[in-house]
This record gives C-alpha cells, sequence and structure tokens, in this order.
C-alpha cells in the first residue's frame, strides 16, 4: 500500500481547477473498476433493492471514485478490499459453517483455512486490532529510533489493518444475509459494529493527513487512540455477547441508517485526531529547540520531540482541518439523524439525551470554530480545546448510551 | 456623526452588546451547559420519582427551577429567543460589509499597499510589455480566478479573486441558526402553554372516561399550532382525537379526520424481538368524507392535512381468554370450571378480584447461554456462524398476566404460559408470581403426565391442601411404607405422628413450616449447651429434615397414586425413573410460595389489539428543514471554499505579485508560491 507519491513541497494541496483534465490512467481504470463493480452487484442483487438502495448504491460508486480521485492511495485500497471481501464470500459459497470446525458423523470437518484464519468477518476484525497494535508500536520506536523505517513500516500495518477492517465488515454484511434474508443489514447497527468502523474510519483519515502533510511522525500520537478503541472493541466481544450479528429493531430498519451513522463517524474521527494531534502541539509548543547552527543535541524530552514532529503551525493547521472535516460531517450527520427521526419516532428533535449530547458536541466544536476563524485564536488553548473536546464526543458516543439510555439504545454496553 | 441622546447611544450598545460574538458565544455556552442538565436528570417524569432521587430539599428547589422539563421552560426559551436575536443582529450587521467584499475585486488597490502584503513578490518580466497584461490574464483564467483589469497611469493592475462566495456559506449557516430556533419555537410547547395561559384551556387528570372530560381539556381542530400526541385504536374501532401529555394531565386534540384501524400486525424474527408492526387504518376526512386506506409502520408515516401519523407502539385491547379455573381450596364446587375474562377486565371472586392484565400471543425466550470460553473460541470465525440467533432459542408460546387484589388493595402478579414448555428435558406448565412488580416473576413449574395434561398435578394439590383427607392419606403410606422387621404399635403410632405433623406443617408453611416444626421438636436443651451437645444437636436436626424429605416424598407418591386411580390411569404407565422425577417435580411444585386456591389455565383466546399510533402536526418543520439545508451547505462553504486574491501589477520593468486571504492559513503560503511560480513562468521571469 507504500505507493503514495512523494510531495515536491511540504504541503502539497491539490488544487481542483480542472478535474478531468488532471486524471492519469490509474484514476480512469480505477473509476472503470468501480463502474464495473456497481454494475456487478446491481445484476446480482437488483432482485433484492428498492429505489432507495439502488440510489445509495449509485452514490457510494460515485463516492468512491471522487475519494480515488482526490486521494489516490486510496484507488489501490478499495481495490484490495474488493478483491479480500469477494474472495471471503467466494469461500463460503453460500454456507456460513465453512468458517468453523464442525462436528459431522465423519469426524471433524475442518474449516476452510482462509477463512477460519484470515477472512471471515471475525477474524479479519482481529487482524485488524493486531495490526493497529502493531502499527502502534512501529510508531513509537519510529518516534524514539528516529527510524524511518520503522515509521514506514507503521504506515504500511495502518493501511493494512484498515483494509482488513473493511474487509470485515464487508464480510460480515454477507455474513448476516446468509444467516437469514431478514436478519441482513449494514454492519454498523451495534456498538461492536460502529466501534469497528471507528477504528477503520480513524485509520483512513489518519493515513489521508499523514499522506497530505507527507509527515509519518504523528502516528505515534493517534495511533494509540484508536488502540484504545480496538481494546474496548475486544473486550465487547470477549466480556459480552455483542460480536454476534443480531436482526434489527424495526425503528433502525431504515435507509437512512446507511448514510446517518457513516457520517457521525467521520464526525468523530475528525475530533479524534484533532484531539491527538492537539496533545502533540502541546506537548512540541514553546519546547527550546536547538537552532541548526548550534549544532547540539537537544534538550529534554519535549525538546527532542520538538526536533523530531512538524513544527507547530502545521500540527495547529491539521488540528483545523481535522476539525474541520468533522464538524461539516457531524453537522451533516445530526440533520440526517433528524430526518431520519421525524419518520422513525414522529419529530424531528425529541430532546432525547443522544441527540443533546449531539448538540453539545456540535456547540462545543462550532464555539472552537469560532473562536479560531472569527477571533483568531491560536496556540495552546485551542489545543487544549480540542483535547478536551475528545471526552466530550466519547461521552456522546458511548457514555450517553451507558448511562442514560433513551432513545439511542442499540449502543448499550450491557445489551448483548 | 451627530452627538446622539442618551437613549438612542444606550440602544447602540444594547444592539452593539447582542450582536457580539462573545454574547453569541456565551449563549451558546449557556445552552450547552443547560442541555447538559437536561440530559443528566431525565425530564418529565413523574413527581415522586424525583421527589425519592433528590429529596426533600433539592426537590422543590429544582422543580422550581423548571429542571425537569428544561426544554419548555421559560428560560429555556428565552435562551434560544435572544440566540435568534444576537444571531439576526449579526446577519443584518455583517450583511452590506460581506455584500461588499463578494462584489468588490479591490482594482483601485494601491501600489504601496500591495507591496506591504505578507505575501508579496517581485518578478522581472522577460514578455514585451504589450503581450504582459495577456499572459497573466489568461494564466489567471486558466487558473479559475475572476478577474478585472485596472490600467492606470503608469501601471496595469490586475486584480482576480477566487472563491469569494465563500462568504455567502456566512449567510447560509448564520441564517439556518435562525430558521431551526424560530421553526423549533413553532414546534415546541410554546404554542401549547400559551393556548393553556390565554384560552383557558386546563389539562385534566386523565382518569376519566372520554365523555367526562371538560371542554376545557379539548382543543379544536381549528387551531394551528404544533403538538404531539398518541391516538390508541382498539382493532375495528375509530378514534378521532389525540392525546397531549401536559404536565400531570392530559390535553386532547381534536384531528379532522376519523381513524378506523381495520387490521394490526406483528411480524416477528426467529428469536421473537418484533420485526415490523403495520397498522391498516381507514381514515374519513371529517370535511370531505374523502377516505383513504393507507398502512401506517416504522419509518412510514401518512400525512393528511398537515397532520402525520406515526407507527409509534401496540397495546392489548382487550383480548378475550378462554380459562379453566382449577380449584384447589375446598368447598362445594366443581374441581375445575370454565371462565372467560377479557383483558383489562376483572372478576370478583369472594373478597378479592382477579384483574387480568395482558396478554402476549408470541413469547421467545434464549434459554441457554454461552460460557465465556465458547465465546473467545468463537471469535476467530464467522460472527454469524456463532450467533445465538435463532439457536437455543424456545418459543414459550402465548402468556397472559393478571393480578389478584384483596379487599386491602395489596396485589399479588401472576404470569401462566399457555403451552407446556420444555425445560431440561421435559416439559411443566410454567406459572410465576411476584408480589413486588420491581421484582423478577419466581415460577412454579408444574409436572406433566404422558398425556401432557397437569391434572394429576392438581389432584395431589387437592389431596395434599385438604386437612380432611390428610387421615386416608398418611395411612395409606404408613400401609405401603411397613419396615422390613415387625414395628412396635409405639413406633408405628410415632412414624404416624411424624407423618401427620410434617404434612400439616408443609401444607401450612411449605418447607419453612417443616423446618420450624422440626424445630420445636427437638428442644434445646440448656441456655449454653456445651459443643457437644450443640454438635449432636445438630446432628439430630439433619436427620430429622431428611427424614422429613423422604416423608413428604412417599406422602407425595401416595398421593399421585389416588389421583391417578380416580382418574383411571394406571399407574404402572409410567416407568419408575419416570416417576421418581415427577414426584421430586410435584413435590417441588407444591412447595413453591405459590399459595394460590387455583390455577388458571388458558385453553383458546381470541386476540386483540390496539395500535398506538403518535398524531403531530409540526408548522415549523419546513422551516427546519429549510434551515438544515441551509446549514449543511453553508458549513460547507464556509470551511471548504477558501476565499483568494491575487493582485498582478504590471509595471515597465516588474510585475508585482500579491496574495490575500480573509483567513490566514498555511496553505496561503503554499498557494502564493504557486501562483508566483506559475506567474512568473507565463510572463517569462524569475522570481527577484
Amino acid at each position: 500500500m507504500e505507493q503514495a507519491t512523494p510531495s515536491p513541497t511540504f504541503l502539497s494541496m491539490p488544487t481542483h481547477t480542472n478535474c478531468l483534465a488532471k486524471r492519469n490512467i490509474g484514476d480512469w481504470l480505477f473509476a472503470l473498476a468501480v463502474i464495473a463493480g456497481t454494475g456487478f452487484a446491481y445484476h446480482r442483487l437488483v432482485h433484492v433493492m428498492d429505489g432507495t438502495d439502488i440510489a445509495i448504491l449509485i452514490l457510494h460508486a460515485l463516492l468512491l471514485i471522487a475519494v480515488g480521485w482526490l486521494w489516490r492511495p486510496f484507488r489501490l485500497f478499495s481495490v484490495t478490499v474488493a478483491a479480500l471481501a469477494l474472495f471471503s464470500i467466494w469461500l463460503y459459497q453460500g454456507d456460513l459453517t465453512r468458517s468453523i470446525d464442525k462436528e459431522t458423523l465423519n469426524g471433524v470437518v475442518k474449516g476452510v483455512f482462509f477463512l477460519k484464519y484470515l477472512l471471515s468477518s471475525q477474524s479479519a476484525i482481529s487482524w485488524m486490532s493486531a495490526f493497529i497494535f502493531m502499527a502502534t508500536g512501529a510508531y513509537w520506536i519510529g518516534l524514539a529510533a528516529r527510524s524511518s523505517f520503522a515509521e514506514r513500516t507503521g504506515s504500511a500495518l495502518t493501511w493494512w489493518s484498515a483494509v482488513m477492517g473493511t474487509v470485515g465488515l464487508c464480510v460480515r454484511w454477507h455474513e448476516s444475509w446468509l444467516l437469514s434474508p431478514e436478519t441482513a443489514h449494514i454492519p454498523i447497527s451495534s456498538l461492536y459494529e460502529v466501534m469497528v468502523f471507528f477504528c477503520l474510519v480513524t485509520a483512513l483519515l489518519y493515513l489521508f493527513y499523514e499522506n497530505r502533510y507527507n509527515t509519518r511522525k504523528l502516528g505515534a500520537f493517534i495511533l494509540p487512540i484508536i488502540s484504545i478503541a480496538a481494546v474496548y472493541m475486544l473486550w465487547l466481544a470477549f466480556n459480552t455477547t455483542a460480536y454476534q450479528i443480531q436482526p434489527l429493531t424495526a425503528p433502525l430498519r431504515s435507509y437512512w441508517m446507511k448514510i446517518h451513522v457513516p457520517a457521525n463517524f467521520i464526525g468523530y474521527g475528525g475530533f479524534t485526531i484533532a484531539a491527538m494531534v492537539g496533545v502533540a502541539y502541546l506537548l512540541v509548543f514553546g519546547a527550546e529547540t536547538p537552532s541548526p547552527q548550534e549544532n547540539r543535541p537537544p534538550l529534554g524530552l519535549r525538546a527532542s520531540l520538538a526536533g523530531h514532529l512538524p513544527e507547530p503551525r502545521v500540527l495547529e493547521d491539521i488540528m483545523y482541518k481535522a476539525i474541520a472535516i468533522g464538524f461539516a460531517f457531524f453537522t451533516v450527520a445530526t440533520i440526517l439523524g433528524a430526518l431520519w427521526a421525524a419518520e422513525a419516532w414522529g419529530g424531528y428533535w425529541s430532546w432525547d439525551p443522544k441527540e443533546v449530547a449531539a448538540l453539545i458536541v456540535w456547540l462545543n466544536y462550532a464555539v472552537w470554530l469560532h473562536m479560531r476563524l472569527t477571533r483568531n485564536l491560536r496556540g495552546t488553548t485551542l489545543a487544549w480545546w480540542a483535547f478536551v473536546g475528545l471526552f466530550v464526543s466519547v461521552f456522546a458516543f458511548i457514555g450517553v448510551n451507558t448511562f442514560l439510555g433513551g432513545l439511542h439504545s442499540y449502543g448499550n454496553v450491557s445489551g448483548s | 456623526m451627530p452627538p446622539s441622546s442618551p437613549s438612542a447611544k444606550f440602544l447602540d450598545e444594547l444592539i452593539e452588546l447582542l450582536s457580539s460574538m462573545r454574547f453569541a458565544i456565551s449563549l451558546l455556552t449557556l445552552l450547552a451547559i443547560a442541555s447538559v442538565v437536561g440530559m443528566v436528570i431525565p425530564q418529565n417524569e413523574p413527581p415522586n420519582v424525583y421527589l425519592n432521587r433528590f429529596g426533600q430539599l433539592w426537590d422543590p428547589v429544582f422543580s422550581a427551577l423548571g429542571l425537569y422539563s428544561v426544554y419548555s421552560t421559560a428560560w429555556f426559551i428565552a435562551i434560544l429567543a435572544f440566540l435568534v436575536l444576537s444571531t439576526t443582529l449579526c446577519i443584518i450587521r455583517q450583511f452590506s460589509p460581506l455584500l461588499r467584499e463578494i462584489r468588490s475585486f479591490r482594482e483601485h488597490a494601491r501600489e504601496a499597499s500591495l507591496r506591504g502584503f505578507a505575501l508579496s513578490a517581485s518578478l522581472a518580466p522577460t514578455l514585451p510589455p504589450e503581450a504582459r497584461c495577456q499572459a497573466v490574464t489568461s494564466y489567471l483564467s486558466r487558473e479559475g480566478f475572476r478577474l478585472r483589469v485596472n490600467q492606470r497611469e503608469g501601471s496595469t493592475l490586475v486584480a482576480a479573486k477566487k472563491g469569494h462566495w465563500g462568504h455567502i456559506g456566512y449567510f447560509l449557516a448564520h441564517g439556518a441558526i435562525v430558521l431551526i430556533c424560530l421553526g423549533g419555537l413553532l414546534d415546541g410547547n410554546l404554542l401549547l402553554s400559551m393556548q393553556i395561559h390565554l384560552a383557558g384551556k386546563v389539562p385534566t387528570s386523565g382518569n376519566q372516561l372520554i365523555s367526562q372530560i371538560p371542554p376545557s381539556a379539548w382543543l379544536d381542530t381549528r387551531t394551528k399550532g404544533g403538538f404531539r400526541g398518541n391516538v390508541s385504536i382498539p382493532q375495528g374501532q375509530s378514534r378521532d382525537f389525540a392525546v397531549i401529555a401536559s404536565g400531570d394531565g392530559i390535553l386532547l386534540q381534536r384531528l379532522p379526520f376519523h381513524i378506523e384501524l381495520k387490521h394490526f400486525n406483528v411480524e416477528y424474527y426467529a428469536n421473537g424481538m418484533p420485526k415490523r408492526y403495520t397498522s391498516d387504518v381507514l381514515i374519513t376526512d371529517k370535511e370531505t368524507g374523502e377516505k383513504f386506506e393507507p398502512t401506517i409502520e416504522v419509518n412510514k408515516p401518512f400525512k393528511h392535512r398537515g397532520i402525520a401519523l406515526y407507527q409509534s407502539a401496540f397495546d392489548d385491547a382487550g383480548s378475550v381468554l378462554h380459562m379453566t379455573m382449577h380449584h384447589f381450596w375446598v368447598g362445594d364446587h366443581p374441581d375445575s370450571q370454565p371462565i372467560n375474562a377479557e383483558v383489562g377486565g376483572s372478576i370478583p371472586l369472594g373478597p378479592f378480584s382477579l384483574e387480568f392484565t395482558d396478554f402476549k400471543p408470541v413469547n421467545v425466550e434464549s434459554m441457554g447461554g454461552q460460557s465465556k470460553e465458547d465465546r473467545s473460541r468463537n471469535l476467530l470465525g464467522s460472527a454469524a456462524a456463532t450467533t445465538e440467533f435463532a439457536k437455543d432459542m424456545n418459543s414459550l408460546g402465548p402468556s397472559f398476566s393478571y393480578r389478584l387484589r384483596n379487599s386491602a388493595g395489596q396485589t399479588q402478579e401472576f404470569i401462566n404460559y399457555m403451552q407446556p414448555i420444555l425445560f431440561a428435558g421435559r416439559k411443566y406448565l410454567f406459572s410465576g408470581t411476584r408480589s413486588d412488580p420491581q421484582t423478577p416473576f419466581s415460577f412454579a413449574r408444574i409436572p406433566l403426565d404422558e398425556d401432557d395434561s397437569a391434572s394429576t398435578w392438581f389432584a395431589i394439590r387437592r389431596i395434599f391442601f385438604d386437612p380432611k383427607r390428610h387421615g386416608a392419606l398418611v395411612k395409606s403410606y404408613l400401609s405401603s411404607n411397613k419396615p422390613n422387621n415387625e414395628e412396635s404399635a409405639a413406633a408405628r403410632e410415632g412414624r404416624k405422628l411424624f407423618a401427620e405433623n410434617t404434612l400439616a406443617a408443609f401444607t401450612q408453611d411449605g418447607w419453612l413450616g417443616v423446618t420450624h416444626l422440626i424445630n420445636t421438636i427437638i428442644p434445646e436443651k440448656k441456655d449454653n449447651p456445651s459443643p457437644e451437645e450443640a454438635d449432636s444437636r445438630e446432628q439430630m436436626l439433619e436427620d430429622t429434615i431428611i427424614l422429613s424429605e423422604t416423608v413428604l416424598s412417599a406422602l407425595t407418591q401416595e398421593a399421585w397414586k389416588i389421583a391417578r386411580e380416580a382418574a383411571g390411569k394406571s399407574t404402572s404407565a409410567m416407568p419408575n425413573e419416570m416417576q421418581e422425577l415427577y414426584i421430586r417435580d410435584a413435590l417441588a411444585a407444591l412447595n413453591q410460595t405459590y399459595f394460590l386456591p387455583f390455577y388458571l389455565q388458558l385453553d383458546s383466546f381470541e386476540h386483540r389489539q390496539a395500535t398506538v399510533l403518535q398524531a403531530a402536526r409540526s408548522p415549523g418543520k419546513p422551516l427546519v428543514y429549510l434551515g438544515s439545508l441551509f446549514l449543511a451547505l453553508g458549513v460547507f462553504a464556509m470551511l471548504y471554499i477558501r476565499e483568494r486574491r491575487l493582485f498582478v501589477l504590471l509595471k515597465e520593468n516588474e510585475a508585482l505579485v500579491a496574495v490575500s486571504s480573509d483567513r490566514k492559513s498555511i496553505d496561503l503560503d503554499e498557494t502564493f508560491a504557486r501562483h508566483r511560480d506559475g506567474l512568473a513562468a507565463a510572463l517569462g521571469a524569475r522570481p527577484t
């Protein structure tokens, strides 16, 4: 997955002046592949899709092409995910039990190797967690030993964690079909599923910034938080039955879920990255770094970090960009949630604890953006704020369901 | 400016304050804090819940502050109103400056000010002067800039701009806040409380028949405010009003149409979770007589005359239960008799009343559980293959609940399942009971005969709990449990006495009674027994308890024989090991704290359901939706359309390039560098 073209300048932002003229052959091939895949999916599944499903399929294809064109490494990512997921589906041959050992009259029949250990949903998701932990280690070694090789390894491992997470969710979707067509649903409906989704979205968002800003130093800050999410996800799997595929409750049976939940998690992912970049900023800001003329090793941990990490103004820029993308998507997600609530519960806003928590998160970042954009506030205040914002978001995401209940009961930790 | 009067000055300052960023941010913070309070304290619960939680001291304070319904208090609405005011003033103040900003090219910028820009560079073009302007304009157009050329004395200024429409985002996003808040106020409780205060509407307590509800609690169809209320319609019936909860009471909103429930249907997943519920209704418009027959389900509401009907819940609407009552108490009545009842109805029963509370046609419960080891093993492999869904799921069939209420108003609650349920490999009738609705049911498992009937157990129950039949039972026990060697008359009398006493104690108080009995017949010898004496007494107690268990088992066995023979069922029809299990289960079921004088067995039922629809009118919804659209567009425009202004001042031997933006950001440097180099290439120049 290491195919990012090195940027000529430190900050190479694309210009969108003439979108089509700047496409290379890879872009067109990718678009063609996405269209072909969409056509294939349409051909195979048209009998179970309704109008909104088809609309979402087409939107999804356009979105994939757009992201692939805007961010080229995403092309290889999508193709790899598609290939692995299709391979897994092919291995299943419509029989769920092929992924596990089963006892028959003629003795134990072993599960298909690739399914059992690699590509069934649970295995793929376990691999995602493993890659996340390994990537965290690699980035830390990279930071401690100033090893660019370790950092590149961390980057590759992060890519693979995102690949395996996405494959895991795709295959899980297929498995829910094999289980029973009436149970089938997009795997973003339970707390366990959205934790997986959170891990992979945050990893992808991070990789986007790593690529855009051409620096792998921040992985050491962002991967740990993804690791914590993965640990929580594993805890859920080990201690509750949350990993099981459960049918949807009546209100969740809606196409809105397919867009409301992903938009929300791009939001949470952005806020998470901003918080961790904020931490990096706080560590680095104001540290005494020796000027190049002095030619001496930096004194102290912070100074040593400061010499290694991007300069504060760059960190601050990443922080702003992550909050901006998070805020934009969180706004859309909240609006989509209101539209959905209007259909399912009879009112677009019920002051349900989850809705109120979303409002608080939104207000928090709205004020942050006002402070930065209108007041031109910069520096440690905003970094602290972004960091504290993470706790507000985490509370809105997990805490509300755990402690307060309400209509968003899907994510109840104790529920199985 | 002419000197203004003090009051005008005050007004200016007030407007200045209200439209200031500081004020707006304070409001947002207040809003967030109020929301946190409303989120942490559960809203709109019954008053005693709060009294219990916060105590005598704080409850009145919190109540007065409106913390139990934060979002409809005057102060919360005031915050929203101030937010609308502040944002509106802010938009008005920004309107003309931003419009000017969008329109202007600043083509009259002076050379000195351009040189003062943080991002400016001077180029030495090699292109002939007459071609320079052309080269610059074509480069900038190619890069997507809009531009204006200002020929002036000795120089030409090309003023270009891009992304200036991003400022529209400001109006969209901030206008959206105003629209959403206004729409929300329209749909909120504001209009309802205005009607309560202005039109003299009074919420009523709700424990009344509809016909008794005074007109002051009715809202007629002419009122156009927003409301949300429930419409509960039993199968086959029709309703034309919605019940709105207001404070502690209710208001009734008359609807402009009748809703008749034709059919209500629930589909279940294999694990018993409801999958979808649908209401087939007939809607008849009161004015025009138009008829509609929509199917309303979750996520698929129906709208008519601005009122949307949503599927919200379902309820029992008086299902008819046909039951057999098996009497256990002694008296002049048949052993069993049929009775009929409706869910929601009650039957007088001597000093008691029997209230039927619920009926469920489908019960599915997970009877198995996975161990932790299983779970860890299952973490590899597919999630679906290891899902418990539809596995270990036991369909328990229909169930109904009832309460027995005594004259003092105390109740005991029961739940009975209609069909025999397989438990640990054997079939039972399940009946649960509890006296406290907060606690789970404790279940009695009534064992069944080979033909799945519980009649033998009912007969055993009658024999056991009829003191007149104890003598015969004990006699038959003594004759079938003779010791091997000859026993003395005294020993026989002793056994008889023990059996009689144990049986009496058991039927009075279950095992508790037996334990009590044994404690009294083996009295403590002294106030301070020596350890040895205490140990020997312990031993004696234990032995006696085991003995009493054996005796009760044997008595059950005797009662079983008597019951089987009376029913014409041979005792040898049941294999010995089955007999043993049956006797064990029968005794266990006799021991349950199930001291009910009868058992209700459900034979058949007519399921009658009511659908609960939510009727809502939200006149503010178009405003809110328009606002939401503006908000989404505005946020993206503000964050992602970056304004860029680029100036190229062409002089005889120099081209001055300068870039500015309304926001300082790190990529502006990069943009500047790129255009500087691009222009240098276009002009055939190198940066000087």
